[in-house]
């Protein structure tokens, strides 16, 4: 009896999650589907098309110039991450090793920023842009993402760089190693999963990013795939096939990292999910 | 060697959050290098429009409705895929991947799904013989059907938290209370719920900040529409700026969001303090 409620038990599980796989599953069949149809085509959304059209995609890569955006978004993501693990780390390894009450403050203070949302600040934060000449350049998206990008930083390797044992330092202290030489010697080595975690979360923040580069990001020449989306998007409602083959494209840089390095990305956001 | 981190913060941060407060006493337009100071009259009109209670009712269901949905449904997924099942790493895949997807674009995505003209939920209903119905025209049902958005993204972090959190459980304690004849519920509500506790309160903190900033879905999906019927705070704030040309009002509107966000906040990190203690 209870070997047939088992049963029961795991069908029922079986079911279940065939079903969620498939909701989950059903808007990307969708955008599948509208970017292979020409447009004059209105047949029904869950119908795939019965002709092979690839059309949508070569045009979409060359009105919207997804080419340059592509490298925009290379740029701003490859630079950001570099300078907000440097800066992160540096910042890190003091506020965990000396909980002084001074630099205990200035933890705090890091931490507080979490909670600022950056879209608060908009007015005054574009404004400081303006008056730096620093709209639609990559030095100034970079800076202001670094920065806000920062806490999460901080907190990730505060929280990680305290469970390493005080003995490791002390004991290269007395080997005659100065600060910087623990620092860079000793302790950063052992850094490595969390700096992986690190750039991953900070990675898809950064390549994902639509609220900065909306404001910061004016030139055409200057823009990321978010944004020569959206752009796209709006100016072209009528043809929604052509959008949809942008959306899809614009998943396809992701997808692959994605695949190739899922235990990161899975473990990665737990870890900063849990660790805060 | 966190002078770098202080500079950026000082910058980009601190130094805006007093300027934001001064540009909210004045009537500037965004450009002008003209503008006078308005004394509180961006915060008279600010609380006087009915449209800014509206829009911190939406910011409210963005933030906690999602928040509620995501570690519900994250829950039980996981509890489902914690079990031994052929194939659970492929579901887990499936339903994790939005994460990586621009919440702009995947605005977009279900877009194709509830838009009024051709839209694949309206192809059904023209299948089934009825009206096709406008999903996203109706202010209240544009915002749940957003929140439902945001949950569909970002349940498959709960996802795995709770997974991560349901591997630390000692097998022995569940095994115990079986042997003691303790039934599915009286485990779940007495074993598993309390340890994933911890799990819990950070997702669920982290969940909440986000949904409260909520931007990028409701700019792909309506656009603050009909009307501002699905504005969030910062939809509506970024409105007013660049359309509206009312820089001195948004700025205003920033500082109430600033401490909406950060009375849930404070609190928030309060849980977070109390959890580093447990560890």
């Amino acid at each position: 009896m209870t070997k047939l409620m088992n049963r029961i038990k795991k069908l029922m599980s079986y079911l279940t999650a065939l079903l969620i796989s498939i909701i989950h599953l059903i808007p990307f069949y969708i955008l599948i589907n509208l970017a292979l149809k020409t447009r004059q085509d209105t047949s029904s959304k869950w119908l795939p098309p019965n002709y092979l059209y690839l059309k949508n995609f070569t045009e979409v890569w060359t009105q919207s110039h997804l080419g340059t955006a592509l490298l925009n978004d290379l740029i701003i993501t490859v630079c950001t991450v570099a300078l907000v693990v440097f800066v992160g780390v540096l910042a890190a390894y003091p506020l965990a090793r000396y909980p002084t009450r001074w630099n205990n403050s200035v933890y705090t203070l890091s931490i507080s920023t979490l909670i600022v949302p950056a879209l608060t600040v908009l007015v005054p934060l574009y404004k400081l842009v303006v008056d730096m000449h620093g709209i639609s350049t990559y030095w100034a998206m970079v800076l202001v993402l670094t920065t806000f990008f920062l806490p999460t930083v901080i907190f990730l390797y505060t929280g990680f760089i305290r469970t390493i044992p005080r003995e490791l330092d002390e004991a290269a202290l007395i080997d005659g190693c100065n600060r910087y030489e623990i620092f860079f010697r000793i302790i950063f080595p052992l850094l490595k999963p969390v700096t992986a975690s690190v750039i991953i979360i900070i990675m898809l923040g950064v390549w994902n990013d639509y609220r900065f580069s909306l404001f910061l990001l004016q030139k055409r020449s200057v823009q990321t795939i978010p944004l020569v989306l959206s752009q796209f998007f709006s100016q072209f409602q009528n043809n929604l096939p052509l959008a949809a083959a942008g959306s899809l494209l614009s998943m396809i840089p992701m997808a692959l990292i994605y695949l190739f390095l899922q235990k990161y990305f899975v473990s990665g956001l737990a870890e900063g999910a849990v660790k805060g | 060697m966190y002078l770098p981190a202080l500079l950026l913060f000082t910058v980009f941060i601190y130094y805006p959050i007093t300027q934001g407060v001064k540009i909210s006493f004045t009537n500037w337009n965004g450009y002008s290098p003209h503008y006078s100071y308005v004394g509180l009259e961006n915060y008279r009109y600010m609380f006087t429009d009915m449209r800014t209670y509206k829009v911190i009712i939406n910011t409210l269901i963005y933030g906690l409705g999602s928040t509620l949905f995501q570690n519900i449904l994250g829950l039980a997924y996981a509890m489902l895929l914690n079990a031994k099942l052929r194939g659970r790493g492929i579901v887990r895949t499936i339903v994790y991947f939005p994460v990586i997807v621009a919440p702009i674009i995947m605005g977009y995505v279900w877009y194709f799904v509830f838009q009024y003209d051709g839209g694949a939920l309206n192809d059904i209903m023209l299948a089934l013989g009825k009206e096709p119905v406008d999903w996203l025209g109706n202010g209240p049902r544009a915002v749940w059907l957003i929140t439902l958005v945001n949950t569909f993204q970002y349940m498959g972090v709960a996802m795995v938290v709770y997974l991560a959190g349901l591997q630390a459980i000692p097998k022995e304690y569940l095994e115990a209370a079986e042997v003691d004849g303790a039934s599915g519920f009286y485990k779940f509500f007495h074993i598993t719920l309390p340890l994933l506790m911890p799990a819990i309160t950070i997702s669920i903190v982290l969940n909440i900040i986000e949904g409260l900033k909520l931007f990028d879905v409701i700019i792909s999906m309506t656009n603050g529409g009909p009307g501002y019927a699905s504005h969030s705070l910062s939809t509506m704030m970024s409105d007013l700026f660049f359309a509206g040309q009312d820089a001195g009002f948004a700025a205003a509107l920033g500082n109430l969001m600033f401490v909406i966000i950060s009375l849930f906040g404070i609190s928030s990190l309060k849980f977070l303090r109390r959890k580093e203690v447990d560890l």
